[in-house]
């Protein structure tokens, strides 16, 4: 936008900004050398004086506020989440790798391992394995102290002996089997083709691995997700009519093919824009036609959120159970406070 | 868990201790949305330190109060991005199953 004298300006009408304003507070500018006005204005009392209201209304969010699913599979999702700021949509990221739980193999009990792989590198291996198993219908492991109980006759340790029972006694002890719990059914590794280590001829491996619950702030392999990453709505707009050798000159330079040329009869050929959310923000159609032409922008409350899901649970039930946990975060600082 | 004077209800540093950017920023957002909110801002003192300091300068109103309105903000918002969210799924889901069924017709 090219500087004007405030004197020059057009009058808005009161509660509304200036074009420039509004330009500044709704979009990133992407400049061809660096971006600009990036940080968004937060302050709730920063256009006060045009009598414009910065303030954060719950009905207009809800009445604003739009998801739009673009692509669902068993493990990815792509959505756009529109009319939301981007200290919440990175909340959601950031919980999505670091603490919505997960079930890995934590404990390994290695009983005979004559592969060429150490047993630590082993046990490592094992524990990024993604587990296929609801991690909402276990515990993160505790001990709680209603599990000392008095015991009337003495020790129940028992005793290392020479001649060890004919059955000895298993590690971990259930009141019931797993098994026989409906919601436990069918618990096993998510993918049955990961190779986790290769044997010569003559070895063996005897192992027992426990998985537990965890976040992935404790360690990546409790991370839900491959990855969670939003990017802003790219904004492409042609600020003069581009046609004949320079629209032909800007559609073969876009590497994405941001553009397309519409005929518009008797022979004259224009550029359009059809495909901006395809826009990498390469700058190289402003490298052609130069900033004067074409204008490269960010819509600031428009978040192309996508999640990969390498855990049990469909990506859609992640970040669902992500938000749920921002509502848990703010309640225990509430009734902290109270 | 609270430092603030007691006279001067207005201002208060709140620690919060096993939370991080995630919490403190979406907060920060929440209260300089709010017009009763003079100054706000947050700090994590030591990075291996899992707390975070969040300051509170109010135009009248205790600090404290605003605070719990602005956690309550964020999840009445949340609840209302969860809720639209599953609706969109929900809708999302039945329209592939109409496409797919189409498709099988044809």
């Amino acid at each position: 936008m090219p500087r004007k004298s405030a004197l020059d300006m057009p009058d808005v009408p009161l509660g509304h900004l200036p074009e420039h304003l509004e330009l500044q507070r709704t979009r990133v500018l992407c400049k061809a050398d660096a971006p600009s006005h990036t940080e968004g204005v937060e302050y709730s009392g920063a256009y006060a004086a045009m009598g414009f209201e910065n303030t954060l209304q719950l009905d207009s969010f809800c009445r604003d506020f739009k998801v739009e699913i673009k692509r669902l599979t068993k493990d990815a999702i792509e959505f756009d989440l529109v009319g939301i700021d981007a200290s919440l949509a990175n909340a959601f990221r950031r919980i999505l790798i670091a603490e919505v739980p997960t079930m890995a193999i934590e404990k390994v009990f290695i009983v005979n391992n004559t592969s060429v792989m150490a047993d630590e590198v082993l046990s490592h291996r094992l524990g990024l394995l993604p587990v296929d198993a609801d991690p909402r219908l276990f515990d993160y492991l505790s001990v709680k102290s209603d599990q000392l109980q008095w015991l009337p006759n003495g020790s129940e340790l028992l005793m290392e002996s020479p001649n060890p029972p004919a059955k000895p006694k298993a590690f971990t002890s259930f009141s019931t089997s797993q098994a026989s719990l409906p919601h436990f059914s069918g618990i096993g590794m998510k993918h049955n083709d990961i190779i986790i280590n290769k044997l010569g001829p003559g070895q063996c491996i005897e192992l027992e691995a426990h998985a537990v619950k965890g976040v992935g702030k404790v360690h990546a392999k409790w991370s839900p997700v491959g990855t969670a990453w939003y990017r802003m709505l790219p904004e492409v707009i042609l600020l003069k009519e581009l046609k004949g050798k320079d629209a032909e000159n800007l559609v073969n330079r876009c590497p994405v093919g941001v553009f397309d040329i519409e005929d518009c009869g008797i022979g004259v050929k224009k550029a359009v824009v059809s495909r901006p959310r395809d826009c990498t923000l390469c700058r190289e159609c402003i490298n052609a036609v130069g900033e004067e032409n074409v204008a490269l922008r960010r819509v600031r409350d428009h978040f192309i959120f996508t999640v990969e899901s390498t855990s049990a649970l469909p990506p859609e039930v992640l970040f669902s159970e992500a938000v749920k946990i921002l509502e848990e975060k703010c309640e225990r600082v509430i009734s902290e406070l109270s | 868990m609270e430092h603030g004077s007691y006279i001067d209800l207005r201002c208060s540093t709140f620690s919060l201790m096993d939370e991080d950017h995630t919490l403190a920023n979406a907060v920060r957002f929440t209260l300089n949305k709010d017009p009763r909110v003079e100054f706000c801002g947050y700090s994590i003192p030591h990075p291996s330190e899992k707390k975070v300091n969040i300051r509170v300068q109010t135009t009248g109103d205790p600090a404290k109060e605003v605070l719990k309105d602005s956690l309550h903000d964020l999840i009445l918002m949340c609840r209302h991005v969860r809720s639209t969210f599953d609706k969109a799924v929900i809708d999302f889901k039945s329209s592939e199953e109409m496409i797919t069924e189409n498709f099988l017709c044809v």
